[in-house]
């Protein structure tokens, strides 16, 4: 059992920290507390780096718990890449910490929980662990979107979250179930063994379908994208910010490796339905995201879309799409994080979220002005940035599947299209930041140094990502290389 | 000497060096901006005057860049783009001589027009297609921001989303088909000889060719502003600052006729051979319906707009005939008219720096207020109607001969009647109004050009005159890369057309 534990110790950690801040919460003053969030961030810093440790990184294809849980590259890239999000999100949530009015240490600790089920589901080789990380993630979101209780937004988002995300989890266990009943087993090797020959089975092809949705709510995919722009719109900052990256993040890894490399067959019979979700999620969310005024919502629709641009990289079915996801995701990681840094930087006061807060950016702080630039440019995906080269690698892999072949052609012409929209749109934040006649408010903007730091790292990364892509395309390539995917 | 990366680096660095100095410090931010891009002209010249015709690709440098997709950052240079970055080096150096109409934000504006020269520079030394393309937008978004912040007029919001609109859409069109390119030949590598040596071996199946050359056409026509796509220039130029319409007129927008003739032909020449009878027609409606149009102008940047859409037609045309001759006369014209563009959007911009309106009807007798501008505009509008002696006329008439030889007889008929007739039409129109007769009311006042403008304006003309007497400087190079896209598409064409373009050339 010792051994065991050896391949969850992150988790346990991470856990581990999250009871710790809720009991250091009783025992410390008010003051005190305002630094927890600090204190948490720089403790998941060192979790951080102890996955970089070799007698961790030598367990690596090892798998724990009667094969339910696997740590392979792509587990662990993911990990990684949570607990960063996790250490982004809580110097956020010290920033806003004055928004929250009460249970700030809560809203901490629930952020490390909510972590814990995204390390969780990286790991899942088994249907068991994937519907308990799930739940774990979205059940602490239901407490994390409606944190704000004093405001109306934040509790109706709450609730909206709730219904649907209840609606969502009835699919996914219903849809396990009916796999279960076919296969006989949640084990993912067992499934992968036999669903070659259950391809005939109605109720497995269900059962798999049921499970897709489940996940598609997760991505907020087409049609399962409603709950998004109202969740987005009403939820704190940070826990917006966690929702689009973590959140979103969780379901890819889930899908690569369930449609990647355990219904590998079942993929390639699947491949219109999974061209035609995402097209129809880029060309929502995109078309959706032009008439919007608020930042927010905006970055709602704008996942939307960016959703269906990363199921291109599953519609690949090839190690090539998996490389383009983990390389989209770590560009979008650094981009919205620093987006809705800096729009929760300009909204401190009131409520508003309009475009209009941006006005005059450039003269209260050209810092920000600049890297809020950057981010819209990025997911404009024009180069030399982070979106542009991962965008690149997702249209790769799809040309390198069938050039040529009408359906994946259409599905290149829809990216196309949605991506020229979407410069549309994030040229108009560009605009009001630089050239917008009305500039209410000239004051400066105060930014607490940890915040700067992390915009910095942010600015830096999707610079790095986007210039120098040969180190972070090798880390993909190792990270996908476990993956078994079909031919 | 790697003076290729010299020429790129330098603007580079200047961007960068603008970035430390401050705003207020005016005369650095020009000083450091004229210093470098003069600099790459200096170099560029060397690079020029030292390049060894049939001695293939020279000045090379090469790094990988990224190992895993066969990536690699490759300047080098050959006989087609040795006389663009020349040209591009020539136009960048006088469009930041005459960026001192910009009065504020002076250092957003230099380091945003360095960013541009560097780009435009390194996208037509390029011999990766990934640099190829990146290098263009980071040319290109530049572009859209000086619109945008430091543009003129009272649309020019609609003109800089539209322009933007166009321009991405052009380019990721292309993007499409260049990853096509790449993934359909198999190479494993973007390095375009690389590639081009691989399709030599094993043409690309014929089938992808006729998705992947008319992407590659319609998305480089997009940005080259063939017909019907080409609403964004006369529109986008007339309310860009002077240096970012001299530099986009001039040398950006030649990217898209680049790409044709660097990938799109030698790629997919059996795609090639199918579309390419449709390229000639739609540059025949560039030639006739943007010379009509720029015939109705009353401003002046809308007609050289217009015009110089319409002389895209030539270019368009040139490629259409698929020989040596054309193509060669056609990358003759791309120099040529970048020389022109140029001067015209900087004497443009030197008139509208006076009264703040272009309209041609308020204009008048400007020869005599300003000689040196006006003179210079005499002979940049005279070069636009393709008098001999300027480098214009040798690339038209080249152009002439090689669709007339490749069977575009009716084609020709009409594009030379068009060409000299129009082109004549409008252009002696606006030397009437603006140069001759009483002077206009609101010009009383107006003086000539700086020396600075001046030196600029007249090494553009100095350059139109040097090729226009001499094109062979020019041609001798061109046609030698030319030839081997021409062989890769009609393996078959003999040497009677390469002799033919010696006479040309002559």
């Amino acid at each position: 059992m010792d051994g065991q534990l050896q391949f969850i110790q992150l988790e346990v950690m991470v856990v581990a920290l999250g009871l710790l801040v809720l009991l250091a919460d009783l025992f410390l003053s008010e003051s005190v507390r305002r630094s927890l969030g600090y204190f948490a961030a720089g403790a998941l810093g060192l979790v951080f780096l102890l996955s970089f440790r070799g007698s961790y990184v030598g367990l690596v294809d090892g798998e724990a718990f009667d094969g339910i849980y696997r740590l392979d590259g792509l587990a662990l890239f993911f990990k990684r890449f949570f607990l960063l999000t996790a250490i982004f999100v809580l110097v956020f949530a010290v920033d806003f910490a004055s928004r929250l009015r009460s249970g700030v240490s809560e809203y901490l600790a629930f952020i490390l929980f909510a972590l814990s089920g995204m390390m969780f589901a990286s790991s899942a080789n088994d249907f068991s662990l994937l519907f308990v990380a799930i739940e774990l993630i979205t059940v602490t979101f239901y407490i994390l979107v409606s944190f704000q209780r004093h405001r109306m937004h934040s509790l109706e988002a709450g609730v909206k979250y709730l219904i649907l995300g209840a609606v969502s989890s009835a699919f996914l266990v219903y849809g396990i179930a009916l796999v279960f009943g076919e296969a006989g087993s949640l084990k993912f090797d067992v499934i992968r063994e036999a669903h070659a020959g259950l391809l005939g089975s109605n109720v497995f092809l269900f059962g798999m379908l049921f499970v897709f949705a489940g996940l598609a709510f997760k991505i907020s995919a087409f049609p399962f994208q409603i709950w998004a722009p109202d969740v987005y719109q009403g939820a704190p900052a940070p826990t917006t910010t966690f929702l689009a990256v973590g959140s979103k993040a969780a379901g890819f890894v889930l899908l690569i490796r369930l449609f990647g490399s355990v219904v590998p067959e079942l993929t390639a019979q699947w491949t219109s339905m999974l061209m035609v979700v995402a097209a129809l999620t880029i060309l929502y969310g995109n078309l959706c995201a032009l008439p919007q005024r608020n930042l927010k919502r905006l970055l709602a629709y704008s996942g939307i879309a960016n959703a269906g641009y990363l199921l291109m990289g599953i519609v690949a079915q090839s190690r090539e799409g998996t490389v383009a996801i983990l390389y989209y995701l770590a560009g979008y990681l650094f981009t919205l994080v620093a987006a809705f840094m800096i729009i929760n930087l300009l909204t401190r006061e009131g409520e508003g979220e309009d475009i209009s807060c941006l006005a005059g950016l450039n003269k209260r702080s050209p810092f920000l002005a600049l890297a809020l630039t950057l981010c819209a440019v990025s997911l404009a995906g024009i180069p030399p940035l982070a979106g542009f080269f991962g965008k690149f690698l997702l249209v790769k892999s799809v040309a390198a599947k069938a050039f040529g072949d009408v359906g994946y052609f259409a599905l290149l012409a829809v990216a196309v299209f949605g991506v020229v929209v979407s410069i549309y749109y994030y040229f108009g934040i560009i605009r009001t930041i630089y050239w917008s006649k009305d500039t209410p408010d000239n004051s400066p903007v105060a930014i607490a140094w940890p915040t700067r730091i992390v915009l910095g790292l942010c600015v830096a990364a999707i610079l790095y990502l986007g210039l120098l892509p040969n180190k972070p395309i090798n880390w993909a390539n190792a990270a996908a290389k476990i993956e078994t995917v079909a031919k | 000497m790697d003076w290729l990366l010299i020429i790129v680096l330098l603007p580079l660095l200047a961007a960068a060096a603008v970035g430390f100095v401050p705003g207020s410090q005016r005369r650095a931010i020009r000083g450091i901006t004229i210093g470098a891009s003069g600099l790459s002209l200096l170099c560029a010249l060397i690079a020029f005057l030292s390049f060894d015709v049939g001695g293939g690709l020279q000045f090379e440098t090469k790094v990988v860049w990224v190992e895993s997709l066969g990536l690699h950052f490759h300047l080098a240079a050959d006989g087609i783009n040795i006389g663009i970055i020349l040209m591009g080096a020539i136009v960048a150096f006088a469009a930041s001589c005459c960026a001192d109409d910009i009065t504020h934000r002076v250092k957003e504006f230099h380091i945003l027009l360095n960013l541009m020269i560097g780009g435009i520079l390194g996208a037509f030394a390029s011999m990766d297609l990934f640099f190829f393309y990146f290098f263009h937008e980071l040319a290109l978004v530049p572009t859209f921001i000086m619109i945008g912040v430091w543009g003129r007029g009272a649309n020019r919001n609609y003109a800089t989303y539209k322009i933007t609109l166009y321009l991405s859409l052009g380019a990721l069109l292309a993007l499409i088909g260049l990853i096509g390119v790449y993934v359909q030949t198999g190479a494993e590598s973007f390095s375009i000889p690389d590639l081009i040596a691989t399709v030599q071996e094993s043409p690309i199946d014929e089938s992808a060719q006729q998705w992947i050359f008319p992407l590659l056409m319609f998305g480089f026509g997009i940005l080259a502003s063939l017909w019907p796509f080409h609403t964004w220039a006369p529109l986008g130029y007339g309310a860009a600052p002077t240096a970012t319409a001299m530099l986009h007129a001039g040398v950006l927008k030649k990217f898209g006729l680049y790409g044709i003739i660097r990938v799109a032909i030698p790629m997919a020449p059996a795609g090639a051979q199918s579309w390419l009878g449709v390229l000639a027609w739609l540059a025949l409606a560039n030639l006739l319906y943007c010379g009509l149009v720029a015939v109705r102008q009353k401003d002046l940047n809308q007609l050289i707009g217009n015009s110089s859409v319409a002389h895209m037609g030539f270019i368009f045309l040139g490629i259409a005939s698929l020989n040596v001759i054309g193509l060669t006369g056609a990358v003759l014209v791309m120099i040529a008219h970048g020389l022109l563009a140029a001067l015209a959007f900087g004497l443009s911009g030197h008139l509208y720096r006076q009264t703040g309106s272009l309209d041609m009807t308020r204009m008048g007798g400007l020869l005599r207020q300003m000689p040196l501008a006006g003179s210079a505009l005499l002979m940049a509008l005279l070069a636009g109607c393709g008098l001999p002696g300027f480098a214009n006329f040798a690339g038209e008439v080249t152009i002439f001969f090689a669709a007339w030889s490749a069977g575009l007889k009716t084609i020709t008929v009409i594009a030379a009647w068009s060409a000299l007739v129009i082109g004549g039409l409008y252009m002696m129109r606006a030397t009437r109004s603006i140069l001759h007769g009483p002077r206009g009311d609101d010009w009383a006042k107006a003086s000539d050009v700086s020396p600075l403008i001046a030196t600029a304006l007249g090494l553009l003309l100095a350059a139109l005159l040097v090729f226009g007497f001499a094109p062979g400087l020019l041609t001798k190079s061109i046609e030698n890369e030319v030839t081997k896209s021409v062989l890769l598409a009609k393996p078959a064409a003999d040497a009677s057309q390469a002799q033919a373009t010696e006479v040309a050339g002559r």
